[in-house]
């Protein structure tokens, strides 16, 4: 007995002598080292390194170490903040999980930053980062899912420009139809390319109020506005006629066949709505050249919605405050950082004050200026919602708008199924 | 169950050289039974105490909620139902194909390449399997191999026609692509009509066509014009204008009153037709159904009409095989002389493979029917890999169910458990049979 104690004594004065040791010449040398996580890997992942190293050229007494946190990086961080030992600084992908954060207090509050917020970002990207007022996270990269993808030659076979209006878009469909070319190209065997194109007719047709109501089923899906944008939806799903393969082709194509299929030769139609990242798509999947084969436009306006933006965003956050983690959400604010990684591509920046010429192709150029100047921004809707309502294939939403595309006239059933789907999901609570 | 009766054999001399053997046992035998315990029981326990719980966890006990949820909710049902299907038809239809399969390949000279080929599948994953029939299961016939095949055929007896994707321009033509167009308003000689066309893809306007011109009127003819009436911008529907093309070849009939074809004209490369010697009143201009005819559209695999045949077609390539290599093993065990007795008593080869052959392979047989029934119900990676995301709930099954309830998004631990204690509970009356028959054959 007497021994093993003697052992175990022995044991801990050598761990605490080690331990005073390393804090003690940590000390003397001023030297901090910080831990990043956020999702990127690959190339991602060296973009967001060349981003960090520039940090680090300014800030040349602080080390960042970069972990990737992969797809399960909520999983991973949530397991890290209940031990006990987050990263100083996270980027999420996922709105929710601020909020999470925020209110179980894991998070520092980032009052330090609000002036740099106000001068480099428009207010609708400086909210996105607060919780009941108190700004916790920088939005630091951001998606722009209302874009609509074109053919060149075939808007130019059809003589038709790309329209700015609701009207428009539904005559140009149908003189890319008189043309000989399938206006519409779904992928409507991923649940959320519709998801994505309700969304942005809701924003339109409904307003910001409304969208940000059902984001919350403040609103019930049986609300009229709900109707009013199915049969929105319905002008452009409702004719199979209109696309690409017809109704029940549409429903057993995936998202890249659909963008592939518009820009192949032959062409199989002319038009495919998606995000910003269906460029990255036709880049690697077909031989359309930017400008010249495939370009862009911004989601058609309904009435007078003006020009509003659905899309996603990364939020940059911090665990634990101190001179360094301060220094990087700065950095992260500024417009330096976001013009390294916008020259090295595939990244839109929300800050306003990155330069147009920074991105490296006309197309990037306009869909994250975009972006940036948007008055109206708003979160992908469906990442707003329970996961068994919004995020889950085969079930809920997803599955809810594949039956509307395989029956377009049936607009009260579809949105009393969408009601009932969404109150059984808010009623787990999770 | 073999550790019990050799240990009281061993002659025990003393004490000691019990404990010693009961030591050496244990030696060997905990790493089994740690893994056992690690890997096996402990989630068994711990899945089956979960499904008695909400989604919340250990602090929601709902009884047996969960598994009434399996049976009242329509996903599940309908998942529950495939399995039915699949267990009715699957190892049924793979043991029979499997001993056709045997019992030819012995009486073949190439039987040992037919063998490779039938058996390859089982070197491929499932998943792998899966995706590959997912591709030859695409609805397009320029993109699925079996649509592609079928297409081949439907083409060859009903060629598709040249404009099979045109419209009218203007409502004054009626019908549609499936009867023919006609035009509405009934003609008589001395009158030239315009029938305009849209919806027409460049590269399917005739090569050759030229500017279309509308031809001026004769007396005693009626005279008309098909043209593609699409111009950049779209151009003022029904008029003959500057850049529409011409429609040559397209053959143009005139219809009596009474709806009889009177007369063919076949339309030059300007787009002209006419009609000579016409007398009387009262005619009908048409394009026959002929020049509108769909080409083969696909058979729609993947829908949710026949996506459970379309996997299970799948499953059975793969296990054919498998079936094939354990049916003909055992058809080699069977005695030469009692087959040949057979024969020699005057048996015919139906009654020799009725009476003898069956018979005699009825151990195997059982042993690869248990066998896909055990698979069969465990069925999911296929499933999930044949079906696209929007039939994905029509072709369910219990296990994918379970999988897509646990961690598809859903999240719900509790339904999910319950769904594999429901499967569980499934399996064990067979896994019961298994145990059963093992102890007879030894």
């Amino acid at each position: 007995m007497s021994k093993h104690r003697l052992i175990a004594a022995a044991l801990l004065a050598a761990t605490v002598a080690a331990l005073v040791g390393v804090s003690t010449a940590g000390g003397a040398r001023h030297a901090t080292t910080i831990s990043v996580m956020a999702v990127w890997t690959g190339a991602e992942q060296k973009s967001f390194e060349a981003v960090l190293a520039g940090f680090q050229k300014t800030n040349s007494g602080v080390k960042v170490k970069y972990t990737s946190g992969g797809d399960q990086m909520p999983t991973v961080l949530a397991t890290a903040v209940q031990g006990g030992n987050p990263p100083d600084v996270a980027i999420l992908a996922q709105p929710g999980l601020m909020k999470d954060f925020a209110k179980k207090g894991a998070l520092k509050p980032l009052s330090f930053v609000t002036s740099t917020l106000k001068a480099n970002f428009a207010p609708v990207w400086s909210q996105l980062g607060q919780v009941n007022g108190k700004q916790y996270g920088v939005i630091w990269k951001g998606a722009n899912k209302s874009t609509v993808w074109y053919n060149v030659p075939a808007f130019k076979a059809a003589g038709v420009k790309p329209p700015a209006n609701w009207p428009a878009l539904i005559k140009a469909a149908s003189t890319l139809k008189a043309s000989g070319t399938n206006p519409y190209s779904i992928g409507g065997a991923d649940g959320w390319t519709l998801t994505d194109l309700f969304e942005n007719i809701y924003l339109r047709s409904a307003g910001p109020a409304k969208y940000d109501q059902l984001s919350t089923h403040k609103i019930k899906w049986t609300d009229p506005s709900v109707k009013t944008a199915l049969k929105y939806m319905a002008q452009i799903i409702g004719n199979s006629g209109d696309i690409a393969g017809g109704t029940s082709g549409a429903l057993q194509l995936d998202f890249p066949t659909s963008v592939s299929q518009v820009f192949a030769s032959p062409s199989k139609a002319a038009m495919v709505f998606e995000g910003d990242f269906v460029a990255g798509v036709i880049t690697s999947s077909t031989k359309a050249k930017p400008v010249s084969g495939f370009n862009v436009f911004g989601f058609p306006a309904i009435g007078k919605s003006g020009t509003v933006v659905v899309g996603g965003g990364d939020t940059a956050v911090m665990f634990k405050d101190n001179p360094a983690t301060r220094a990087l959400i700065k950095y992260l604010a500024s417009p330096e950082a976001g013009t390294i990684w916008a020259k090295r591509g595939g990244f839109s920046s929300p800050n306003k004050k990155v330069p147009a010429s920074a991105y490296p192709d006309p197309i990037t150029r306009v869909t994250a200026t975009a972006l940036a100047k948007a008055p109206v921004f708003r979160f992908d809707m469906s990442d707003l919602q329970p996961a068994s309502f919004g995020g889950t294939v085969g079930q809920g939403e997803f599955k809810i708008f594949q039956d509307f595309l395989k029956n377009p006239k049936n607009v009260n059933g579809i949105a009393a199924s969408l009601e009932s789907s969404a109150a059984k999901a808010y009623a787990k609570g999770k | 169950m073999t550790v019990g009766p050799p240990a009281r054999e061993v002659p025990s001399s003393d004490e000691g050289g019990g404990w010693r053997s009961w030591g050496v046992t244990a030696i060997f035998l905990v790493p089994a039974a740690v893994f056992l315990i690690v890997w096996i029981v402990y989630p068994t326990v711990y899945t089956i105490i979960r499904s008695f719980f909400g989604r919340d966890g250990f602090n929601n006990f709902v009884g047996i909620d969960n598994f009434k949820a399996i049976f009242t909710t329509s996903v599940l049902t309908t998942a529950i139902k495939n399995n039915a299907i699949w267990l009715g038809v699957v190892p049924a239809l793979v043991t029979a194909i499997g001993l056709i399969f045997a019992v030819l390949t012995e009486r073949i000279r190439w039987s040992v390449a037919f063998k490779t080929a039938v058996f390859m599948p089982m070197a491929i994953s499932l998943f792998a399997t899966g995706v590959i029939w997912r591709l030859m299961d695409q609805k397009d016939p320029n993109k699925g191999t079996l649509n592609a095949v079928i297409g081949v055929v439907h083409d060859a007896f009903s060629p598709p026609g040249p404009l099979s994707n045109a419209a009218p321009s203007t409502p004054s033509i009626v019908g549609s692509p499936q009867t023919g167009l006609v035009l509405k308003t009934p003609i008589a000689p001395g009158k030239v009509v315009r029938l305009g066309l849209t919806a027409i893809p460049p590269e399917d306007v005739p090569s050759g066509a030229k500017q279309a011109v509308q031809p001026p009127p004769k007396p005693g003819e009626i005279d008309g014009v098909v043209w593609r009436d699409f111009k950049p911008g779209g151009g003022v529907p029904g008029k003959v204008e500057k850049g529409e093309l011409a429609l040559p070849n397209v053959t143009v009939n005139l219809r009596d009153s009474s709806g009889k074809t009177v007369q063919s004209a076949t339309t030059d490369d300007k787009g002209d037709f006419a009609f000579k010697d016409v007398k009387g009143s009262g005619y009908k201009v048409a394009i026959g159904a002929d020049t509108f005819r769909q080409p083969f559209a696909g058979v729609d695999w993947l829908g949710s009409q026949l996506i459970t045949p379309s996997i299970i077609i799948a499953y059975i390539w793969v296990w054919a095989g498998f079936a094939m290599v354990v049916i003909a093993a055992g058809l080699a065990a069977i005695p030469r002389e009692t087959l040949e007795a057979a024969r020699t008593d005057g048996g015919s080869e139906w009654q020799v493979f009725r009476r003898v052959t069956v018979p005699l392979l009825a151990p195997v047989l059982s042993v690869v029917f248990i066998t896909m029934l055990i698979n069969v119900l465990k069925v999911f990676d296929i499933v999930l890999s044949v079906a696209p995301g929007s039939t994905q709930t029509d072709a369910n099954v219990i296990a994918l169910a379970m999988w897509r309830t646990s961690f598809g998004g859903v999240n719900d631990f509790g339904l999910g458990s319950a769904i594999a204690v429901f499967l569980f509970v499934l399996v064990i009356p067979v896994l019961a049979l298994n145990v059963r028959r093992f102890r007879r054959e030894v």
